[in-house]
């Protein structure tokens, strides 16, 4: 081997060595984040900490009730979401024809809803949901300030449009890895098309669909720009009970303890704790998501 | 079985299928009503006689100021354009790179084990929320940035676009990854076999049959830095100067949106600037993100035509 080959050799290494580092580069940045809201946040964490209400207008006391919002509205969002992203992702890929028309505009449709900027869905949630619709109702009823303000159903119905093609891009790659034989099966017994989708297909989907409603849980409760004009508070001095009430959440509390606060240097602490409970959950689902398909994929394998 | 219970079953089938249909079509509603309903609340720029006494569509490109609350308000886009486009750009300079360098790394040269261990670390890192991305770069980052580099102003556009980058490297990486796997084993086989270097291969041959799958990849992510709110809303500074130096305070659209519409006078003349910022915000990513969606569909069935 001459000098030549040896040097474009080393070179070689240096180059995909660098393309190594952009791997690390990833790492890092994740362990960095990581690190260092848990060495921010963990100071903050106490039992008090998580089940009482914000005390002395906010700078001190727990973040109980931003958690009660949360899991409030994300309830709700499930509700919503999950019935309409299944159906769709089984039409997609049990009813509909590849190639026609209404398919491909489902399709276009679905993809573009996944890029519309997050504080766009928050403006439409006003403008559609609130204005639109609220107000509608309350005019039906003969009401006002019932139905046309910011609230929890509001929010929550924003969110579920912002994470519809999450669960149906989960739905449908679930439906992908179904074998047709299966499908082929059921039908030669005489099943009908929707019983073969309802007791053959869907079942073997659920870890797929699993997956897509942990993965929305998640990003539904870390987002904030959708919720901050739908429903969103800053401060309440009670746990919401209505659908039709404004609720605290966890994500929007962090933004408004590190950016609205007169007392920064009180509630910051409380900020980096919240964080790191935010961080915590959204970090555990994907984790947990990651298992899920992990597992299933495995079992695929096994299958074939 | 009787043909009225067959009559029966079949009209139940049908009816099932057209609530699964109807129920699909809404995702086309939905896009539809977004697109109206931001329209419907930024048109009286246009035709409002009210409206149009304090703002209109020539305003907003009229001057670089963005004051919209003051005695005589003025509404020029053009800083928080100017915003957008600063920080998106810094992003991408970050992003790029670092996601398309992992993606190669991960198809081309990681062994299966270390493969099946960078995905679910690019996943985590998209999981983070913006939010507490915002948080990390407006309390930690920024003071830490500013303690090396001596920065005049914590939170700049530098500040915002490096903790956006990290939003926006798993959307690259994703899509980038997906299109360099795409690309058939024969290329490579050929190429090696020919003599060539795997990072020949890699660069000279899967790289480029893969382009179009990459530029789609970095317009996906272009799309998200532009769209991208809570991260920028924390820790850009956001004051709206007309500035192309990256190291001052800058606001983009989305943070506009976020900062002021809380404490808009509904109906007014900056409620409707607001959706119309909003209105150009859905048009841009929609473009971006149909151009994108198209080249990536486009490599897809081109790569896998070839294969069969």
């Amino acid at each position: 081997m001459n000098y030549q080959t040896k040097f474009k050799k080393i070179g070689d290494k240096v180059k995909i060595g660098l393309t190594g580092t952009a791997v690390l580069l990833i790492l890092a940045i994740l362990a960095i984040i990581l690190l260092a809201v848990i060495a921010g946040g963990y100071k903050s964490l106490s039992w008090e900490f998580l089940s009482q209400p914000p005390r002395d207008g906010m700078t001190k006391g727990g973040i109980f009730p931003a958690i009660f919002g949360m899991v409030f509205s994300l309830i709700l969002m499930l509700i919503a979401v999950v019935p309409v992203g299944v159906a769709t992702a089984v039409y997609l890929h049990e009813y509909a024809r590849p190639d026609f028309i209404l398919t491909r505009l489902i399709r276009g449709a679905v993809n573009n809803l996944a890029g519309v900027p997050s504080i766009v869905f928050g403006l439409f949630g006003l403008g559609f949901f609130i204005q639109f619709i609220g107000n509608g109702i309350d005019r039906s009823l003969g009401q006002s300030g019932l139905f046309g303000q910011p609230c929890i159903l509001w929010a929550s119905l924003t969110l579920a449009l912002m994470n519809l093609p999450m669960i149906i891009v989960a739905t449908e790659e679930a439906l992908r890895a179904i074998p047709q034989a299966e499908r082929a099966g059921a039908l030669a017994l005489g099943a009908t098309k929707w019983q073969t989708i309802r007791h053959v297909v869907l079942p073997q989907a659920i870890p797929g669909i699993l997956t897509g409603v942990v993965l929305v849980v998640s990003r539904g409760a870390g987002e904030v720009a959708p919720i901050m004009f739908t429903g969103a508070a800053y401060y309440l001095p009670y746990l919401p009970k209505l659908p039709t009430d404004q609720f605290m959440t966890l994500g929007y509390h962090i933004f408004v303890m590190t950016t609205q606060s007169p007392d920064i240097d009180a509630t910051v602490p409380i900020a980096m704790g919240a964080t790191l409970v935010l961080l915590a959950l959204t970090f555990s689902l994907n984790i947990i998501a990651i298992i899920i398909r992990s597992r299933t994929r495995s079992q695929l394998r096994k299958g074939r | 079985m009787s043909l009225q219970k067959k009559r029966f079953r079949y009209l139940g089938e049908s009816l099932i299928e057209g609530n699964i249909k109807i129920t699909a079509i809404l995702a086309i509603i939905a896009v539809f009503l977004i697109f109206l309903f931001i329209m419907r609340e930024s048109l009286p720029i246009f035709f409002s006689q009210e409206v149009m006494q304090e703002i209109t569509f020539g305003k907003l490109f009229h001057g670089i100021e963005w004051q919209p609350v003051s005695d005589n308000p003025r509404f020029s886009m053009w800083p928080i354009i100017l915003g957008s486009l600063k920080v998106t750009m810094i992003a991408l300079v970050f992003a790029v790179p670092a996601a398309i360098g992992a993606a190669l790394y991960s198809s081309e040269f990681a062994g299966p084990r270390l493969k099946e261990f960078i995905k679910p670390v690019v996943e985590l890192l998209a999981g983070i929320p913006s939010v507490v991305l915002g948080f990390f770069a407006l309390i930690i980052m920024a003071s830490f940035l500013k303690s090396i580099f001596g920065w005049t102003y914590r939170l700049n556009a530098v500040n915002a676009g490096i903790a956006l980058g990290f939003a926006v490297i798993p959307a690259i990486y994703s899509l980038a990854e997906d299109a360099i796997n795409a690309v058939p084993r024969s290329f490579r086989e050929a190429a090696l076999g020919l003599g060539a270097t795997p990072w020949q291969t890699a660069t000279k041959v899967v790289l480029p049959a893969a382009l179009p799958g990459v530029s789609a990849a970095v317009l996906f992510g272009m799309g998200r830095a532009v769209g991208e709110t809570m991260v920028v809303l924390m820790a850009a500074g956001n004051a709206p100067l007309f500035s192309f130096n990256p190291l001052e305070s800058t606001r983009t659209m989305t943070a506009t949106i976020a900062a002021e519409l809380g404490e808009v006078v509904f109906g007014g003349g900056h409620y409707h600037a607001l959706f119309f910022i909003g209105l150009a915000l859905f048009l841009v990513t929609f473009v971006i993100n149909t151009v994108s969606w198209v080249l990536f569909d486009g490599l897809m069935n081109r790569l896998y035509g070839a294969k069969k």
